[in-house]
């Protein structure tokens, strides 16, 4: 497999990634990063949550923080930013997160082909041993020369 | 019809289209920047958000119409991205494939143009919890 040796930081291009768009939008900070696998955190907000019952973090938001956690693992793991599409996104919701807790998201790339990239992650709410929310997903490289525009 | 939406579907923008009492509803969630992941589509979180809040609102209706009023709890999604969402509205709609006493299966399809040619499909197990 191809490395390009780490030229994607994402410390460095969250600041653009994270605070734009959807993401921005949801205030997703980056935490850490290894040489395949992201961490980002959705941090409460009580426009966010789920009307029944306690206010924990809706699905959704959570859904969206796994998402973005696995492109930036992508990303960090081909050494470089290039778009990325979802096609398969799993989620198991484990348990409801804690009442007005922050959740945080860890996703690793486990197997890149030419055109694949296949991830998992869990998300907790403080203790990684007791997650909240288990994923697996599989994303397509997209080629920018062959995307049409919107 | 009174189909209510969790603070995260109203923080999204997501309209509820008008319904009969026990059909499932089509929901609209109008395009915005909020909603944008690479630049020119929808980000796939936005769309699983919207596919959720249907599937959520096909079984508050279903209910509804049985005066069954539990609350609903996510067990688990599964979503598939079949086309890239562009940058106008999109709308999705749930169908329950299975309501039991305790859970249930729904398949929710979003689409844009065209409800034939969907641009994302789900399927979700929801835990129903009556109250004591």
């Amino acid at each position: 497999m191809n490395t390009f040796g780490g030229q994607f930081d994402p410390s460095q291009l969250s600041r653009w990634i994270l605070t734009r768009a959807h993401p921005g939008w949801l205030g997703l900070t980056y935490r850490s990063h290894g040489d395949n696998w992201c961490e980002l955190e959705l941090p409460w907000r009580a426009d966010l949550i789920s009307d029944e019952g306690a206010p924990v973090l809706a699905s959704g938001p959570i859904i969206s923080l796994m998402d973005m956690a696995a492109g930036m693992a992508i990303w960090v793991t081909n050494g470089e930013f290039r778009p990325v599409a979802t096609l398969d996104l799993r989620v198991d919701y484990l348990r409801p997160s804690r009442e007005k807790a922050s959740v945080i998201g860890r996703v690793e790339c486990y197997r890149r082909t030419r055109s694949a990239a296949f991830v998992r992650g869990s998300a907790h709410d403080g203790d990684p041993d007791d997650p909240v929310a288990q994923m697996a997903a599989v994303f397509m490289t997209l080629d920018p020369s062959r995307m049409v525009p919107a | 019809m009174n189909t209510r939406l969790t603070s995260y579907a109203r923080s999204m923008g997501i309209i509820v289209g008008e319904h009969t009492p026990g059909d499932a509803p089509v929901l609209s969630l109008p395009f915005a920047h909020e909603m944008e992941g690479r630049p020119g589509a929808w980000h796939g979180g936005a769309i699983a958000g919207l596919l959720e809040t249907a599937g959520y609102a096909a079984l508050r209706s279903a209910l509804d119409a049985l005066d069954r009023h539990p609350t609903l709890k996510p067990i688990n999604v599964t979503v598939q991205y079949l086309s890239t969402g562009r940058t106008r509205e999109s709308y999705a709609r749930g169908r329950i494939v299975r309501l039991g006493r305790r859970n249930a299966n729904l398949s929710i399809e979003a689409w844009q143009d065209d409800p034939l040619k969907p641009i994302a499909t789900a399927v979700m197990n929801v835990l129903m919890v009556d109250p004591e």
